[in-house]
Formats: C-alpha cells, sequence, structure tokens
C-alpha cells in the first residue's frame, strides 16, 4: 500500500471509494431483500421490528403522556368556555340514556329467563388489558400503530383492540413490552362483520384510507346510509356485536363505512382477549390477502346471474342492541 | 492523560450529533400528536435530516447510518420493512453525486434542491409502497405529505444549520 501526505488522491483514496461503493449497492440490495422478506411474511424480518419497537418504546412512552396531558390542559380551557352548552347537550343525552336503560334492563331480565328456558351457553368471558397508544398511525405508509403492551402483558396476535366507541383494530405483532395495531382502516385489514339490523354478512376491507368498504355481502342485501355495522363473530377471531360503524355512503358498487373509532385521537386502548384462538394464529396468520376483493369501480354489467337472488329477511326480534364490552 | 479522554469524548459526541439528531426526528414524527388529520400528512422529518447532514456533513454522516435511519423509520412507523430505507440510500447517492451543486449557494438553492428530491423521494415511495402491495395506493396523501416536508424543511434546516456551526465547528 502506498502512502502518501495530503495532496493528490492516493490508491488508499481509490480504494476506499471503490469500497464505499460497493457497501452502497450491498446496502441498497440488502434493502430491496428485507421488503422481499417482509412481503414474504418471514418471521425473521417481523422479530426484527419487534425487537427495535421494544427498544424505542419506553423513551415514545415516555414522551407520549406529557405531550397528552398538555394536550389535555388545553383541552379543558376550550371546554371551559363551552360549559354551558355541554351542560345542556349531556343534561339532554342523560335523559335518552335513562330512557334506554330501562329498556335495557327490562331485555336483560327477560334475555335472562329466556337464556334460562332454553339452558343457553354463553360465550366466553372476555378479559381487557388497557395499553396506552405511543405512535400515530403509520401516515401513508401504513395505518397501524404501537401500543404499548406486549407478551409481558399476555397480549397475543390476532386479539380485537376497542375503546368504548367500538373496534379499533387487532394485533398484528407483538414483541415483550409493546405490540402493533393493524386498524381496519388498513390495506391488509379484514374484517368479518354484518349489518346490525338486517343480520347480512360481509367482509369489512381497508384501503389505506379514512373509510373501509364493505365487501363479499350476499347478493340482494339491501343497504343504506346509516345502517350500523357490527362484528359477527365469523372465524373465532371477534366476538359478535362490537360496533365497527356507520355506512356512510352506498353506490353501485361500493359501500363505505364510516369507522366509530377516530384513530387518531386514541389515547388508550382496550385489548380484549376472550379466549378465542380463531383462525389468527401466528403459523395462519396471512396478512397479505391478495387485494382484488376491493371491488373495482369500472365493472362491466354480467347478463347472465348464475346464482339465484337470495333475500336476507330479517328475524323476528333482531333488532337488539351490541352488547357493551 | 484525563483531559485528552474527556476531549475525546467530547469529540465524539459531537460527532455523533448528527445521526442522533434524525433519531430525534424519527421518534418526533412517530410520537402521537391527536392533530385531526395530521397522522396521514406528517411530514417526513428524517429524509429532511438525511438531506441536510448528507449535504453539509457527509463525514459525520456514513452510508451506514442511512441504513439504519431507515430501519429505524420503517420499523416504528409500520411501514413495508426497507421502503424508506431505500428512498434514504437512493437520495443519499443523487446527493452526493451532486453535492456541488448546494455547497457555498444561498437558502433559497437549497430549498429548490430540497424540494427536487424530495418530489423524486415521494415518488419513489409512492411506486414502491403500491408495488408492495401490488395495489394503487391513493396518491393524495403522499402529495400533502411532499408539500407538508416542503413547508417544514426551512424550520428544520435553521435548526440543523445553527447547531452544525455551534456544536460541530
Amino acid at each position: 500500500m502506498v502512502k502518501q501526505g495530503p495532496g493528490a488522491p492516493t490508491r488508499v483514496d481509490v480504494i476506499r471509494n471503490l469500497l464505499q461503493r460497493f457497501a452502497y449497492l450491498g446496502l441498497i440490495l440488502a434493502a430491496f431483500g428485507l421488503m422481499m422478506l417482509g412481503k414474504a411474511e418471514t418471521v425473521i424480518v417481523e422479530e426484527v421490528r419487534a425487537r427495535i419497537n421494544d427498544a424505542f418504546a419506553p423513551i415514545m412512552e415516555a414522551v407520549a403522556e406529557p405531550a397528552e396531558t398538555v394536550r389535555s390542559y388545553l383541552n379543558e380551557g376550550r371546554q371551559l368556555i363551552e360549559l354551558h352548552e355541554e351542560n345542556k347537550r349531556l343534561t339532554e343525552e342523560n335523559q335518552r340514556l335513562l330512557q334506554w336503560q330501562t329498556a335495557a334492563r327490562k331485555i336483560q331480565e327477560e334475555n335472562e329467563i329466556l337464556r334460562g328456558l332454553l339452558n343457553y351457553q354463553t360465550g366466553p368471558d372476555a378479559s381487557y388489558q388497557a395499553a396506552r397508544v405511543i405512535s400515530d398511525d403509520g401516515g401513508i405508509f401504513s395505518e397501524s400503530m404501537l401500543i404499548y403492551a406486549g407478551a409481558r402483558e399476555g397480549v397475543n396476535n390476532g386479539q380485537a383492540v376497542i375503546t368504548g366507541e367500538g373496534l379499533v383494530g387487532r394485533i398484528a405483532g407483538i414483541a415483550y413490552r409493546s405490540s402493533r395495531v393493524l386498524l381496519i382502516t388498513d390495506l391488509n385489514s379484514r374484517i368479518p362483520v354484518m349489518i346490525e339490523s338486517s343480520r347480512a354478512r360481509g367482509i369489512m376491507a381497508g384501503r389505506n384510507e379514512d373509510k373501509p368498504v364493505l365487501t363479499k355481502l350476499p347478493p340482494g342485501t339491501i343497504v343504506s346510509p346509516g345502517d350500523r355495522i357490527v362484528t359477527s363473530g365469523h372465524g373465532g377471531a371477534f366476538p359478535q356485536g362490537v360496533p365497527v360503524g356507520i355506512i356512510s355512503s352506498v353506490d353501485d358498487v361500493t359501500v363505505e363505512v364510516t369507522p366509530f373509532v377516530d384513530s387518531q385521537r386514541l389515547e388508550i386502548v382496550r385489548v380484549v382477549d376472550y379466549g378465542l384462538d380463531g383462525i389468527l394464529d401466528r403459523h395462519r396468520l396471512k396478512t397479505d390477502l391478495p387485494k382484488n376483493d376491493i371491488p373495482k369501480k369500472i365493472e362491466a354489467p354480467s347478463p347472465v346471474k348464475a346464482e339465484p337472488m337470495r333475500t336476507v329477511v330479517p328475524k323476528p326480534g333482531a333488532e337488539r342492541r351490541p352488547s357493551e364490552p | 492523560m484525563k483531559p485528552a479522554f474527556w476531549q475525546r469524548l467530547d469529540l465524539w459526541a459531537r460527532n455523533i450529533s448528527p445521526v442522533g439528531l434524525t433519531v430525534i426526528l424519527i421518534l418526533l414524527s412517530v410520537i402521537p400528536t391527536h392533530i385531526p388529520g395530521y397522522a396521514s400528512i406528517v411530514p417526513q422529518l428524517a429524509l429532511m435530516g438525511v438531506f441536510h447532514w448528507t449535504v453539509f456533513r457527509p463525514d459525520l454522516f456514513p452510508i451506514w447510518a442511512v441504513f439504519a435511519v431507515g430501519i429505524l423509520q420503517d420499523s416504528l412507523s409500520g411501514a413495508p420493512m426497507g421502503l424508506n430505507t431505500i428512498v434514504y440510500l437512493t437520495i443519499f447517492g443523487v446527493i452526493l453525486g451532486q453535492r456541488r451543486f448546494f455547497l457555498g449557494k444561498t437558502f433559497w438553492v437549497e430549498w429548490l434542491g430540497f424540494s427536487i428530491i424530495c418530489a423524486g423521494a415521494a415518488v419513489q415511495a409512492w411506486l414502491l409502497l403500491s408495488a408492495y402491495h401490488v395495489h394503487l395506493v391513493a396518491p393524495g396523501p403522499v402529495m400533502f405529505q411532499y408539500l407538508m416536508s416542503m413547508g417544514f424543511y426551512p424550520i428544520l434546516a435553521w435548526v440543523m444549520g445553527r447547531w452544525q456551526r455551534s456544536v460541530l465547528r
């Protein structure tokens, strides 16, 4: 190796330059390789991601809490101004809720008597794990967020994540003390749901946009804006009747759902363990299902309908409320 | 040898600060802000860090740091692993080739350069994401994110410029 003083580029510089170039190409290839491995759902990529998330989770948790505190102070100031109106609104709401309470009590009693008559087995009891949200959703790249609860707290893949308002998403990726929640708006999210009034079943598919769409509805289902969507409990992943959203617009091919939960305002969520193993154990968990079940805007009308029309008739007395978890 | 040791530690801490600042930028961009609509268009803060330090102090922002920053961004934001890494490595390569264009010019030239490179990065990210999902992702949020990044750049560039002058000397 020739060593020279500062001045003209030496052989060492040339070698260093070459090495740098190789490193550059190598790292780009490595990044591409990682993407491919991730696409193929390799465990090692998930494991690396989990480790990194876990390492940074305590920092993010520590920052998220004061940020929340500041925000809550600001909120309090705003609420002070709107105190009068808020009071009026709450009084009205309270009256309405009291009526509902009476109705609910009556129905609960009736329900219990009928259950006794039928020797009905209720579903498994749920256990909850509250967790703080420590990251925003991934913006344009993914609709998911980190929560500060993981394997340590008994969180498991596929468990439902809810708030008082409704379904947030499900756990997709756990680390020791943090885990990732796949929101219902994510492109990879498919939730078995039903229309509450007609009990028509379908799949709610996310699109990486604010509003997921309903697909796979039985032919002849009548949907209209304002219909409530709840989980159907099919597939054994989620319990039945968790509120999801309301239908906000219907056109020829797409049925859009506005979720009840605004994912950008989440602070604390609940991870629910219903004791259902469901279809979502690690070996069968496939988040990358083919995307062709989202209906295309342009669709050639098929003149011949092979399947006979099925009309979904609402069962008598089917208009019960979803049980608040 | 004590003073020499402390001096070395001090120098080391200063030299590692560009990477450290970029890591802080990543954390800032994923922390929940609870501002409605903000999350989907949060500016690409880490990209600004990569851009600034590659232009002004490439000696303190080596290629492995770019790679590590990309991996960190991907894993915290939940993006497909490797996506942002490829984007950052690409702009790193482009900037190293075009560094003379930026050095010693006014801030406007720097901003113009950033806007061009950021646009390229946004398009690349969008293409990669669409290819990954085998599904055309809506381009609207990418566009807004690009505009947000443009708007935020002067503020961050000022902070990082001050840092560069006072800490790195």
